[in-house]
């Protein structure tokens, strides 16, 4: 295969671009960099003393972080909201039911098993 | 298949052509095909877990009596519960999904067709596993819920288990991907979510709980193997690891599990009755939000099995309620089914007693399900045999007259004869009697305190206990009986059962548009369909009293005519496809996977990775028939 | 058996709607093991515990795999326009941060098993390497399924035209990635603010 029709443009690209403003390579980059930034952020935890801000400042920052790729490199932003459903609702389901199994494990060793 | 693209076969990446003879169903890709595979495989299954159960039961016919060892008998009601509830229950569903779906949507196939075939035989090289233990030190004998510790310690075998779940488990998440994307993607046109029959609802129901739930089945059998073989810490009291946690991720995902066994069956069974009542299901509605909230409330309640575990008052108050729940919507159901006949024009075939069966022992068995959401009655009832006889009402008295009623019911379908009425008969009811004095009787030995997994019947129970016991071996006999019954006719009508012709129950629902046994390729034109139970419609309208009236002058003769007519012209351009060997030389890289990790062998392992990444390379690499899931390429201008 | 996404219910590829599915129900299976490591996070068994950890070691090797994202969005793109021959580069930058992240595990747990964290010593211990292990596994997946994508458009077989498949393997290495995300904060930074102030 010649290098020519690699380079052409296929046709489900026009399809493809459809969906209103599709992200440019320089969107992508500031995203990255932005995750760069949160990442430094997340690194200041372990090298300042935020005191008991620290851990609530970490969640919020990992949240922020999941959300950017998700929405930016994982395109939910633009994609159909049953995307969005099937990875928030995974996310969500697992969340709640290890959260509530440790609750349960928790109170139930600080209760003194009976 | 089109003979258009021969040209681009070929060579030694060609994919096989046979459509009939044994190499068509190693290679099959055919949803139909694959459903039969899963059907007859469940079968031996079923006939090897009813012996593990007769074992049982013939130990346990008479108090402080031994026919076999201890060792022998832990492995055969560890076994029996794996097989009847992962080698059976299971994939007989699955084996349903795997027919029905794509001919009640209106699609041809399911969206992986080579998926699919991956799925079925994961599953069988998964079974074949789990019965080789037999030859390998001896089976798993801790149970099938596999409480640690004893479970991790080397002489309960439950390497077997942990593996040979974990095999299984993958058959059947990839077959949850493949049914949800084609119950959401590949439906006919006009079939929005409120035409779908119950059946499908119930389908991508059960598919979701598989999806989210083998993962969580994954992790506890991959701690389990871990802690077994490889010497991790995740159970053991000795180093702070926490035997409890076993159980809450084990029955994070049993919980789910219970509704992923019974609602297909809920969903044969929401088809059948509005067929022989002549009536449509009563509050579609009703019933399709109920199976979702079964499944919704079935995540929220699996600490109701460990009661008597650590758990604490506050978790104990919280999960009584919300089993006590759980029972609202499985209470409409049955409402829902009730009213269905309520008034019908009941047509008592074979498919309909089985039917009518499913519902009476299933609400039996419900209301000892409610009995167990109440604390202090559980921790009474907790480990005795009173717990038997409830999941055996619902899982056999429900889960498995529902999957024999669809065999009735849909058996014309797949084979285009009629299963004989007369030996049905029979089968029901000696199945019925059977079931219940099997079963029954263990409500009242349990109650009486039979302890559930104890090898000797104990004679100090007294004398009612034993003779409880010895009905429920005799309830088995009978049961045995049935199912040969039942096996006799099912090989008699396959050979010579009588004509079914298309439309032998007056049926609802899309498959029974087309051919019995469908084309390869289903439907020679996909239906447009523009109502619930849409093959009802198609046959009778309304008069202005609402009374169904066939269409008349013979209209949906002429109609199946007219469908027939396009089908013949749309038959070449049909591309369905092709057969595939990757699915089984992938696949059967999975044995010796299993036994690598089992036997912490790095060599063979390295074997088994090599062996499935052929496999896999050959899957990708394969030519893909013109209409499969390539994009068509771009004709590069020479 | 698909044809074009246009032709299907919901109007989407059903390749892509299967892995979104997929993906979702991943949660799950690593759930799992996060929550097993947080029950754990204590229960060292008289070994070492989370202050074991380099920071500033995995906070690079996290970035690396942040940035491998970044490559693999572009690879998308690129494919998306028709430049197999960026798009490739991309791809192979991918698999190369990638495999950055994974000689960076490796080389962690041989610091950390020679500093006494051994795998069957503690729960702790178990649920660590459980975990992180089968995050490593699911990267060198990615990483194999990275290079199936540059060579098979090598040959030819998968054509500039098809840039769902870039995009299906981009997905997974995403989610792949968020699960590091997830990981780096509530396995390293978190328990390391909480336990050791």
């Amino acid at each position: 295969m010649s290098a020519n029709p690699e380079t052409s443009a296929p046709q489900a690209d026009a399809e493809h671009d459809e969906h209103g403003h599709h992200p440019t390579p320089r969107d992508y980059v500031r995203i990255a960099l932005i995750l760069a930034v949160l990442t430094l952020m997340e690194y200041s935890t372990y090298v300042f003393d935020f005191g008991g801000l620290g851990i609530p400042l970490l969640v919020v920052l990992i949240a922020v972080k999941f959300v950017y790729v998700a929405s930016w490199f994982m395109h939910l932003k633009f994609d159909t909201k049953i995307f969005s459903r099937f990875m928030y609702g995974g996310l969500a389901l697992a969340f709640t039911l290890y959260v509530l199994t440790l609750i349960i494990i928790l109170f139930a060793s600080a209760t003194g098993m009976e | 298949m089109a003979s258009a693209d021969t040209a681009k076969r070929g060579g030694l990446m060609s994919r096989p052509t046979a459509e009939t003879g044994w190499t068509s169903w190693l290679t099959t890709t055919d949803h139909k095909k694959i459903g039969i595979l899963y059907f007859w495989t469940t079968m031996i299954f079923f006939f090897l877990g009813g012996v593990e159960a007769g074992l049982v039961r013939f130990q346990l016919a008479q108090a402080e009596t031994s026919l076999i060892t201890e060792e022998i008998y832990n492995q055969m009601f560890t076994m029996h519960g794996i097989t009847m509830v992962f080698l059976v229950v299971m994939p007989l569903s699955a084996a349903f999904f795997n027919y029905l779906i794509p001919l009640q949507i209106g699609a041809r196939d399911v969206a992986f067709p080579r998926l699919n075939a991956f799925s079925y035989w994961v599953y069988l090289f998964g079974g074949i596993f789990l019965y080789s233990s037999f030859f390998l030190g001896g089976a798993p004998n801790a149970a099938w819920v596999a409480y640690v510790p004893l479970s991790t310690d080397a002489v309960s075998n439950m390497g077997f288990y942990a593996i040979g779940l974990q095999i299984v488990g993958l058959s059947s998440l990839a077959a949850a991907v493949n049914f949800i994307v084609t119950i959401l993607n590949m439906r006919a046109p006009g079939m929005t979510f409120m035409r779908l029959p119950v059946f499908i609802w119930m389908s991508l129901v059960t598919n979701f709980l598989l999806l989210f739930a083998i993962p969580i089945i994954a992790v506890a059998l991959f701690m389990l193997q871990f802690d077994t073989i490889y010497g991790a810490q995740f159970f053991q009291p000795a180093t702070g690891g926490d035997p409890v946690l076993w159980q809450h991720l084990f029955w994070l995902f049993g919980h789910p599990e219970v509704y992923i066994m019974i609602l297909p069956a809920m969903g044969i069974v929401s088809e059948i009755l509005p067929t022989f009542s002549k009536k449509p299901l009563f509050g579609y509605a009703a019933v399709v939000f109920a199976g979702a909230a079964i499944a919704f409330i079935g995540f929220g309640v699996w600490a109701h099995h460990m009661f008597t575990s650590a758990i604490g008052p506050v978790a104990r108050s919280a999960f009584s309620l919300a089993t006590m729940f759980i029972a609202v919507p499985t209470g409409i159901k049955i409402f829902n089914w009730v009213f269905t006949m309520w008034g019908g024009k009941l047509r008592l075939n074979t498919a309909m007693l089985f039917s009518i069966g499913f519902v009476s022992m299933f609400t039996i068995g419900g209301l000892s399900g409610v009995t167990h959401a109440i604390v202090p009655h559980n921790a009474q009832q907790h480990d005795t045999y009173y717990v038997v006889a409830h999941f055996h009402y619902v899982l056999f008295g429900g889960a498995l007259f529902g999957l024999v009623a669809g065999m009735y019911y849909w058996f014309p379908k797949v084979t285009g004869k009629l299963m004989n009425e007369s030996l049905g008969k029979l089968h029901f009811w000696t199945w019925l009697v059977g079931f219940n004095l099997t079963f029954g009787p263990m409500h009242m030995s349990g109650l009486l305190g039979q302890p559930r997994r104890t090898a000797v019947l104990p004679g100090e129970l007294g004398g009612t206990v034993e003779i409880y016991n010895l009905l429920s071996t005799i309830g088995y006999v009978v049961l045995v009986v049935s199912s040969l019954i039942f096996i006799t006719n099912l090989i008699k009508s396959i050979k010579g059962g009588e004509p079914a012709g298309l439309d032998p129950w007056d049926a609802r629902t899309l498959e029974w548009l087309t051919d019995s046994p469908p084309k390869h390729y289903n439907f020679g034109t996909i239906p447009t369909v523009t109502h619930r139970d849409e093959f009802w419609h198609r046959k009778y309208a309304e008069d202005e009293t609402g009374t169904p009236v066939a269409v008349p002058a013979g209209g949906s003769e002429e109609h199946d005519a007219a469908v027939r007519d396009s089908e013949a012209e749309a038959e070449e351009h049909i591309h369905m496809p092709d057969p595939s060997y990757w699915p089984l030389v992938m696949t059967s890289g999975m044995l010796p996977m299993g036994y690598a990790l089992l036997y912490a062998s790095i060599p063979l392992g390295i074997v088994a990775v090599l062996w499935m990444l052929v496999g896999m390379f050959g899957w990708i690499i394969e030519p893909v028939a013109e209409g499969d899931d390539d994009e068509p390429e771009p004709v590069p201008a020479h | 058996m698909t044809a074009g996404a246009h032709e299907t219910t919901l109007g989407l590829d059903h390749r892509k709607l299967a892995m979104w599915v997929f993906l979702g129900s991943e949660f799950l299976f690593f759930g799992g093991f996060i929550a097993a490591y947080l029950l754990y996070l204590d229960t060292t068994a008289g070994g070492p515990g989370v202050e074991i950890f380099d920071i500033p070691f995995t906070t690079i090797s996290s970035f690396v795999l942040l940035m491998s994202s970044l490559t693999m969005v572009l690879a998308h793109h690129a494919h998306t326009k028709g430049d197999m021959r960026r798009m490739r580069l991309w791809v192979l930058a991918t698999a190369g941060q990638g495999a950055v992240f994974l000689g960076g595990q490796v080389f962690e747990f041989n610091v950390f098993w020679r500093e006494g964290l051994i795998y069957g010593d503690s729960p702790f211990a178990s649920a660590f390497y459980t975990l992180t292990g089968f995050h490593g596994i699911h990267v060198f997946i990615g990483i194999l399924m990275l290079l199936g994508l540059y060579s098979l458009t090598l040959t030819g077989k998968i054509k500039p035209g098809q840039p769902i498949k870039t995009e299906m393997i981009g997905l997974y290495w995403h989610f792949v990635d968020i699960i590091w995300v997830l990981i780096f904060g509530v396995v390293y930074l978190i328990p390391e603010l909480a336990l050791l102030e």
